[in-house]
Formats: structure tokens, C-alpha cells, sequence
């Protein structure tokens, strides 16, 4: 590292390891300002703030009357160097950079799938280009094409059949956090530099896997080299390392920019980026170049572009994620490996665009809460959450032994230590669909037709626990084979004809893969297991002895009232399928994981299903993520807490999600009781003795509200509420999903 | 020792209203009183409710530990009428202390049982619901004299274990500056009242009685608007700070 020793850039830093190999987290471990403090120092927006934000407001609602798509380049495919400069107002914004040269105009990403891209634009009235139709169909195949290339017939009936769906088989996979920090530190030369070596370290006897990995690090390189390019093209010289705070947030800015120009990933996120990009304001406002009024400024212009990061996506994908969700995940505060805190001031910053520009779903703000968080960032932490609903919190008490101090979150629930670590998102695999096939014998409840191997039907009058348990079982070994086999397939292809080259240039060469599966129907399985054990479920079958519908007679426990006997069922649900999961083999050496969450797709999934024994009605929606299904968590908040704190993070470690609704008054007479009892109502779920939750969306409205902005969208155009692992903004749900919303437990509702 | 046994009507598990920080409320089944606004009307039969040991109640908040120790929480007994089934109350009670826990009764005073002692023992706060401070006016709002809650009252201010006076306003019936300031003189001579919650009145729990086929008394009754309830809450704690 000879090259950067003298550069201005790191005057006043302190030296360490990072000065001589790749390494932002012992340069944020010798170099953040803890703040324990409360939020008194925050300024408010400037004037340049207020303005940008008008311009964006009033290009949201046009967007919205153009019904969902303002504009798109349907011509040139995007790429790190496609577009560009393009600027909202030069004159006023500290942070330049869009995906096309014009706001809110859109791209396509082909690469992912051709069909996807012309499907998209059809739907929102815009015209395909056969040039680039042909150029995808006939000269470059796509990642869409080579999945089905490789699916056999039982994939494609399992996806049909949705027992396995949200695959990222047509569309972007995303998940990978490339660690956008690297720019600003040592500036791209040096990463180039450091690549080119990395790659002459890999010669002799070139094994296939070998050949792939030069293929790739030269790609990398080109992308590198790319995004130089793009700096140039906004006059920012990205080849060395960023000199002050404003350069810092700018490089790390258009790093994630080119990244999301080369990718349309399901979730782009942005990493762990506050704290660090805090040490340069720190050491800006020392020497006078920033004030707190210019340091939350750039903070504000920062975030606004994450705000406005557009993809064009298909109505059907809206389905499954609506709100248009980018899941630019920030990871914001939790504990270092040296005993502080990761809470800076920036820290607040970042929570303050809540109120400087308003609520908003994106970017999407996580707080990774440790018990032993600074009692002032907790409090306002609290505070935000009442005013915005806007945040989501993650237990750093729980990852950080796994991941160390310098992970993130990508999309909503999946940690992964950044640069170091990434995923292949697999979607989700439907439980309680399963349990239906375990009844009838492989065959599907709505669509009639044979899924899985033909079994012997279950045609006992009362369904008997033991035997049920021991058909799923069986069940269960053959959906976890075809789901790891599945997305074997998938991202084989996906690193193939679509492969991540800039978000992978800011990995290190060797990394940790994990092959990320999940779990949705959680709570209704363990529900209608606990039915089948405790009551007495009969089911109700067709001609063809399919069983479509149970009667129940007698009371049964459910999840989410801290009751042992079905709690833990739903425990063992979770490791029996990690179990599973884990017996087969993955693509590229991938260690195997689970996440329990389904994003907004509990509803498709809902209406994928027909009735279960639990008493839930065909099409009605699953509880999202690891939620106890909707009114029947009856104990109240903190019991419900107690019982999804209870499913094991060991057997989940992508994360389990738990979205929570409370209305104010339920947390407290006055604002700071509110403020205290939703610190406590933290603390308490993810620092109990027995049970530690690992996620927590906290939403708190009065039902009312919602009710209200269905009828009149225009009076709420920032209305943002926390669904699962991400926040939308509550007017762009489809109804049907405003409806599932509007209908999930109200802690404290009377 | 044999399990001690209460019936009770159902838990909340997130109660932030009442007594400090976050508690696991149990609400006990049966009451002596039929308080004309009630708004759990549901809980006052005895005799039908669910069976629960005090072990198993106190092993259930348990569970609930991180979450009281994060806020200064801990347990509420609340009804019905706790004080109406008093062996189950003292066993809980005593259970919870042993385990450390904050515990509180959230009561009418309107039976006093023999062990009331014992049970103060493992009591660290009192809800005291005065609902009529003239007896004769109180007999018609509940029912019942209200000789048993200020005797009560007064036994705790001699205990000087720490009470938060409630009292529920209704108009018509205790919102009446006389009644209210009557109601302060009683609560002055205490020394032991750390604050006073006026509730105002409110309707949310009609349809219970609706359900029970019952006539609802204050059906032509409006809630107090919020500057009414404001300068009552205002009048009572005047008594406090002097």
C-alpha cells in the first residue's frame, strides 16, 4: 500500500491494519466517535433540502397519475456506463448521480430476462424495442433462459403449483451488499491494483473452478474501471481515495449507483455505511469545513437519492413485493467487537431524514439494537418509531457473535458480514402447502394435479397426529431436495449470464456463500398441527379424495399466546427443515440457511393454498413472515413477542421476521412513557433469558388511519407503514394487500 | 402444599396503563360490584371463568422478566375483583415476591377478606378505584356502600404502602365540583397517595353488556370532552401537592 501513504486523504486518521490490506472495519473500529448523547444537537433541513424534496414530491405524484411508471428508456440496456450524467438541480444538491440521465426515468436489465423486461413495459404503456428484443432472444441468452434450459418437470410443476415460488428465476436475484465503503477509503485505483495482484495469485493447474474465478476477477476489474469511468462523468476522480466528508458520501454514492445501473437485484442494499461515513464529518466539522446544518445537509442529499432508486418491474412482481420496494437496506448503530457502541451521530443523522424529508419506506432503515445501545440513540430510536413506523429492528446481540461487528443486512432479515459474506436468495418453500400434500398424496389441493411422488392418501376420519407427523416428515425430505436442487440450478445460471461484477469487485476474493432458503406458512402449520393434536380435525374430501376442507370441533393452542405445547411446535418446525435443508449439496460449496419471512407474498402464498386444518379459508393470506396468524394472538403483545422470540435463530440464521402493529395509546398514556415502553417492549423481546427475537418491524397507527388513506391516497402520499422486512408506502399496496394489512393483530385495538 | 387455584377471565400481556412500565395483567373473574359505566361487565359473575393455579400464573409472567426489567414492570391483579378471591390472590402474590417480581392490586376496596394483611405484605402498590365518595350516591352508581374503600383506603395509608387513587368521571354522577373536591379533602388526609388517574368515562365497553343482555343505565351519558377531564385531574392534584 505504498501508493496511498501520503495521501491527504487519511491525515488525522489513525493508522492500523487498514492502512496496509483491505479492512474498513478496523478503520471504523480505531476511527468512529462514539455519541451517547441525546438528540438535541440535530439541525433541520436547509433550504437547497426543502426544494429537492418539492421536486421529488411533485415527480411522485406525477408519477402516480402516470400510473406507476413516469418514464423509460426502453432502448439501451442498462449498464454501469449507459446512462448518464443526469442531475435533479446541479446547483443545489451536495450528491449527484441518477440511473438515467432524467429523474425518475427507468431502465431495463435484460440480462435477467427479456420476456420480464417486455412484459413490464407492455403493462405500464410503453413500447418494447425489437432491437434489443432480438439481441436478447437471438445473440445473448439470458438468466431467465438458462434456468429453464435446466428445470426438469418437477421444478416447473412445483413453481406452478407455488410449493416453491418468489424464485428468483426471471428477475435479479440481489442480496449482495458490495461494500461501497472501499471507493471512498482507498479509492478505485488501488482496489484495481489490488485485484489484478489477486488474480495473478490464481494460475497453475486451472481447475473449472479456477477458470471461473479468473474469468470473474477480470470482470470485476472491467467493472472497476467502469465506474472510474462514470465518476469522471460527474467530475468526481473516484481513482483515489475520497479527502472529505463530501467526497466520501459522494463515492460511496455512485459505487452503489453503478451498482444498481448493472443490476436490477430484488434488493440492492447499501451495507453499514453511517458510522463510517461519520469519521469524515467528524473530521470535517473539526477543521471547520462542515457545521451541523452542512453535515446533516449531505446526510438529507444522500438519502434522497436512495429515496428515488427506481427499477421497471412487472405488475406480477408487484404482486408478490409491491410498493416498488428496492430494499436499500442501511444498517444503522449496534455494538463493535471493542466494547462501544457503533452509535455516532450520524447515527442520528441518518434517523433525523425522517422528519427532515418525511417518512419514507426507503432507504430502508435498520437498527441493529444490542441491550447495551447508548440509552439517548434507544430513546430516539423509540421516537422515530412512533412518529414514522419507518424502522426495523434486528438483535445485534444475537449476530454479532456470528458476524463480528461489521455486518449488514440485505433486503430485510439476511445478515452478512459485508464484503466478506454473500447470498444466493432462494425464495421461500410453502409449508403449509406441503401439509396438504402430505393428506392427499402429492397432489395438488388447487390445481389438481400430481407435484410430488404419488403417496398413499391419509383417509383416516380423524386425522391422528402421530401419522400425520410422520407422512410430513416424508413430505417434507422430498420439498427440501427439490428446493436446494432448484436453486442450485438457479444461481449456476445466475453467475453465469448475470453475474454481479461491481458489487462483487467490492467483495474480497475468497468469501463466505450461503444458499439462503425460507420458510412461509409458519404459523399456519404449527396452528393446524396443534388442530390435528388437540382438537379434533376431520377432514371433508372430494370425489377424487382430496382433502378441501376439516371440520374442527374443540379448542386447540395457537402460536403467538406463549403457550408451550404449540410454540414449540413451530420450534421444531423450523429446525426439522433447516435439518433437511442442509443434508444436500449446493452449488458452489454455499453453506445452507433459513429465513422465515415472506416479504408481502404472504398473501400470494395465501392464495396459492386451499383451506387448512388450522380453520384458515382457502385464498385467505398466511401471516407474514414468522407472525402468528391475524386476531388469533390473544394474549396480547408481549406474550406474542415471547413466542416468535422463542423460534431458533441457530436453524434460521437468514433471519426471522416479525411484524408488529400496536396502537399508540396501547404503549402508554403520554410520549414518554411511549418512548420508554418501546425501548422496554425491545429490550425485553430480543434480550430475554429464554427467548430472543431476532427481527422486529414496529408500525405504530391507529387502524383509522389506514382505513382512512385507502379511501383518500392523496391526502397520504408518505404514509409509510412496515410490512415484512421492508416499509411501503401504504397507498401503493395493491388493495388486497391493504385489506391483509388493515386486518393483522392491532395490539391494544379495543 | 396444595396448588391454590383462582378463576380468572383472561391475561393481557402487554399492560402499559396499568401501574408502571410494561405488566401481565390478570383479570380476575367475579365482582361484588355493578358499577353502572363498568366496561368489563363480562368479568363480574363468579362462578364461570377459567381455573388457574397461582403457580402456574406466576410461572407465566415469568416469562415476561425481560420485559418488566426493561421498563420497571411487573404484575397486576385486576378484574373483576381481586380482592374476591383472596387465598388465590395472597398465594400469587406471595409467588411473584419470592421471584422478585414489582407486583400489583388493582382494586375497589369494596371487600376487604381476613388475610388482607398477608396479602399487603406482597403488595408494593395499590390501584385504589374510589367510585363514589358520597355513600349515598355510590350505592346507587355500584350498588354497594362505599364504607369498605375508604376504611381500605386509610388501612393502607397506615401501612403506608404507596397508592395511585383512580377515579373513574362521569358526568352527572362524579363530575361535579363538589363531589371532586370531596373527594380531594379524603385524599389529603392519606399521605400515602403518589398520584391520581381521573378516568374519564367512555363507552368502548357497551357491547359487552349489549352481549350480555343487559340494559346499559348510562346509555344517554357522553363522555367528558378532554378540558373537562383535563381541570378535574387539575382539581384532585391539587391535594397532592399541598
Amino acid at each position: 500500500m505504498m501508493l496511498l501513504e501520503k495521501t491527504p486523504a487519511w491525515q488525522q486518521f489513525e493508522t492500523g491494519a487498514w492502512n496496509n490490506q483491505i479492512d474498513v472495519a478496523d478503520f471504523i473500529r480505531r476511527n468512529r466517535t462514539e455519541y451517547r448523547g441525546d438528540d438535541q444537537f440535530l439541525a433541520g433541513p436547509t433550504v437547497a433540502t426543502e426544494t429537492l424534496w418539492q421536486q421529488i414530491m411533485n415527480l411522485t405524484s406525477e408519477e402516480r397519475l402516470r400510473g406507476g411508471v413516469y418514464a423509460v428508456d426502453a432502448s439501451t440496456p442498462s449498464t454501469i456506463l449507459s446512462h448518464g450524467p443526469g442531475y435533479l438541480n446541479r446547483e443545489l444538491e451536495q450528491i449527484v448521480g441518477l440511473q438515467t440521465d432524467e429523474p425518475f426515468k427507468r431502465s431495463i436489465h435484460p440480462n435477467g430476462g427479456i420476456r420480464m423486461v417486455n412484459d413490464a413495459l407492455e403493462a405500464y404503456g410503453f413500447q418494447a424495442d425489437p432491437l434489443v428484443t432480438k439481441t436478447f432472444s437471438e445473440y445473448r441468452k439470458t438468466h431467465n433462459q438458462g434456468v429453464f434450459d435446466a428445470y426438469t418437470p418437477e421444478m416447473r410443476a412445483a413453481r406452478k403449483a407455488g410449493i416453491i415460488t418468489g424464485l428468483p428465476d426471471a428477475y435479479g436475484r440481489g442480496r449482495i451488499i458490495g461494500d461501497y465503503r472501499r471507493v471512498a477509503l482507498y479509492g478505485t485505483s488501488f482496489l484495481i491494483a489490488q485485484r489484478k495482484q489477486d488474480l495473478q495469485d490464481r494460475g497453475g493447474f486451472l481447475s473449472e473452478s479456477m477458470i471461473r474465478d479468473r474469468e470473474e476477477m477480470n470482470e470485476q476489474i472491467r467493472a472497476l474501471q467502469e465506474l472510474t469511468e462514470l465518476g469522471q462523468r460527474y467530475d468526481c476522480d473516484l481513482s483515489r481515495p475520497a479527502e472529505t466528508a463530501q467526497e466520501a458520501f459522494q463515492w460511496v454514492y455512485l459505487a452503489y449507483l453503478a451498482a444498481i445501473k448493472e443490476q436490477n437485484g430484488a434488493a440492492m442494499s447499501l451495507g453499514r455505511v453511517s458510522t463510517f461515513l461519520d469519521i469524515y464529518i467528524e473530521r470535517d466539522l473539526q477543521t471547520g469545513r462542515l457545521t451541523e446544518q452542512t453535515a446533516q445537509e449531505l446526510v438529507d442529499h444522500f438519502v434522497m437519492k436512495l429515496r428515488i432508486v427506481k427499477f421497471l418491474r412487472t405488475p406480477d412482481y408487484n404482486d408478490l413485493f409491491s410498493g416498488d420496494p428496492t430494499w436499500v437496506t442501511e444498517s444503522i448503530g449496534g455494538m463493535s467487537e471493542d466494547g462501544r457502541s457503533n452509535v455516532t451521530k450520524s447515527s442520528f443523522r441518518f434517523l433525523q431524514t425522517l422528519v427532515n424529508l418525511g417518512p419514507a419506506p426507503e432507504p430502508n432503515l435498520t437498527v441493529l439494537w444490542s441491550t447495551k445501545l447508548p440509552r439517548g440513540f434507544k430513546e430516539f430510536c423509540a421516537k422515530m418509531s412512533i412518529l414514522s413506523s419507518s424502522i426495523q429492528y434486528e438483535n445485534d446481540d444475537l449476530m454479532l457473535p456470528v458476524y463480528g461487528d461489521d455486518y449488514g443486512i440485505a433486503c430485510c432479515v439476511s445478515a452478512m458480514k459485508i464484503g466478506k459474506q454473500m447470498q444466493f436468495f432462494g425464495a421461500r418453500a410453502n409449508l403449509a402447502k406441503a401439509l396438504l400434500y402430505t393428506l392427499n398424496g402429492g397432489m395438488d389441493e388447487k390445481l389438481k394435479i400430481q407435484v410430488a411422488p404419488k403417496t398413499d392418501l391419509i383417509l383416516d376420519d380423524v386425522l391422528d397426529y402421530e401419522t400425520v407427523m410422520a407422512a410430513y416428515d416424508r413430505q417434507l425430505d422430498w420439498l427440501a431436495e427439490l428446493y436446494v436442487n432448484t436453486l442450485n440450478v438457479i444461481h449456476f445460471m445466475h453467475d453465469k449470464y448475470s453475474y454481479e461484477r461491481l458489487e462483487m469487485a467490492l467483495h474480497d476474493p475468497e468469501i463466505l456463500r450461503t444458499m439462503a432458503c425460507g420458510i412461509a406458512g409458519l404459523s399456519v402449520v404449527a396452528d393446524s398441527l396443534s388442530a390435528i393434536r388437540y382438537a379434533t380435525v376431520s377432514p371433508i374430501r372430494d370425489a377424487d379424495g382430496i382433502a378441501v376442507d376439516f371440520k374442527i370441533e374443540g379448542d386447540f393452542p395457537k402460536f403467538g399466546n406463549n403457550d408451550e405445547r404449540v410454540d414449540q411446535m413451530a420450534v421444531d418446525l423450523v429446525k426439522l427443515f433447516m435439518e433437511k435443508i442442509r443434508k444436500h449439496p449446493t452449488y458452489r460449496d454455499a453453506l445452507p440457511t433459513q429465513s422465515v419471512l415472506t416479504i408481502t407474498s404472504n398473501v400470494v402464498y395465501g392464495k396459492k393454498t386451499g383451506n387448512t386444518p388450522d380453520g384458515r379459508r382457502a385464498g385467505e393470506p398466511f401471516a407474514p413472515g414468522a407472525n402468528p396468524m391475524h386476531g388469533r394472538d390473544t394474549k396480547g403483545a408481549v406474550a406474542a413477542l415471547t413466542s416468535v422470540g422463542k423460534l431458533p435463530y441457530e436453524h434460521a440464521l437468514d433471519g426471522i421476521s416479525y411484524t408488529f402493529s400496536i396502537v399508540p395509546k396501547a404503549l402508554g398514556k403520554d410520549e414518554p412513557t411511549r418512548i420508554r415502553n418501546t425501548v422496554g417492549l425491545l429490550d425485553g423481546y430480543m434480550g430475554g433469558t429464554t427467548s430472543k427475537g431476532h427481527h422486529l418491524n414496529v408500525n405504530v397507527f391507529d387502524r383509522e388511519t389506514l382505513l382512512d388513506a385507502m379511501e383518500h391516497p392523496e391526502l397520504y402520499p408518505q404514509l409509510t407503514i412496515r410490512v415484512s422486512g421492508y416499509a411501503v408506502n401504504f397507498i401503493k399496496l395493491t388493495r388486497e394487500q391493504q385489506i391483509d394489512v388493515i386486518n393483522r393483530t392491532f395490539h391494544g385495538a379495543l | 402444599m396444595a396448588m391454590t387455584h383462582g378463576t380468572i377471565h383472561s391475561v393481557e400481556s402487554c399492560g402499559t396503563v396499568d401501574g408502571p412500565g410494561i405488566r401481565f395483567i390478570v383479570f380476575t373473574q367475579g365482582c361484588p360490584l355493578r358499577c353502572q359505566y363498568c366496561h368489563n361487565a363480562d368479568t363480574w359473575e363468579f362462578g364461570c371463568g377459567r381455573s388457574v393455579s397461582a403457580t402456574e400464573i406466576i410461572e407465566e409472567a415469568e416469562s415476561y422478566r425481560s420485559f418488566f426489567e426493561a421498563t420497571g414492570g411487573g404484575i397486576t391483579f385486576s378484574g373483576g375483583e381481586p380482592l374476591a378471591q383472596p387465598e388465590f390472590l395472597e398465594a400469587a402474590l406471595r409467588e411473584a415476591k419470592q421471584k422478585g417480581m414489582h407486583t400489583v392490586i388493582d382494586t375497589a376496596g369494596s371487600v376487604v377478606p381476613k388475610n388482607i394483611d398477608r396479602i399487603l405484605d406482597y403488595t408494593d402498590l395499590v390501584l385504589l378505584d374510589i367510585k363514589h365518595i358520597d355513600d349515598a350516591t355510590c350505592r346507587i352508581l355500584t350498588g354497594r356502600s362505599n364504607a369498605n374503600t375508604l376504611a381500605f383506603a386509610k388501612r393502607l395509608a397506615e401501612r403506608n404502602i404507596p397508592v395511585w387513587i383512580r377515579h373513574v368521571l362521569v358526568p352527572g354522577l362524579t363530575m361535579t365540583e363538589t363531589f371532586l373536591r370531596q373527594t380531594g379533602e379524603f385524599i389529603r388526609t392519606l399521605g400515602n397517595v403518589e398520584r391520581i388517574e381521573v378516568l374519564p368515562y367512555h363507552q368502548l365497553g357497551v357491547y359487552k353488556w349489549e352481549a350480555l343482555g343487559l340494559d346499559y343505565p348510562l346509555a344517554d351519558v357522553l363522555p367528558p370532552n378532554p378540558e373537562e377531564a383535563a381541570a378535574a385531574q387539575e382539581l384532585l392534584d391539587s391535594y397532592l401537592s399541598c
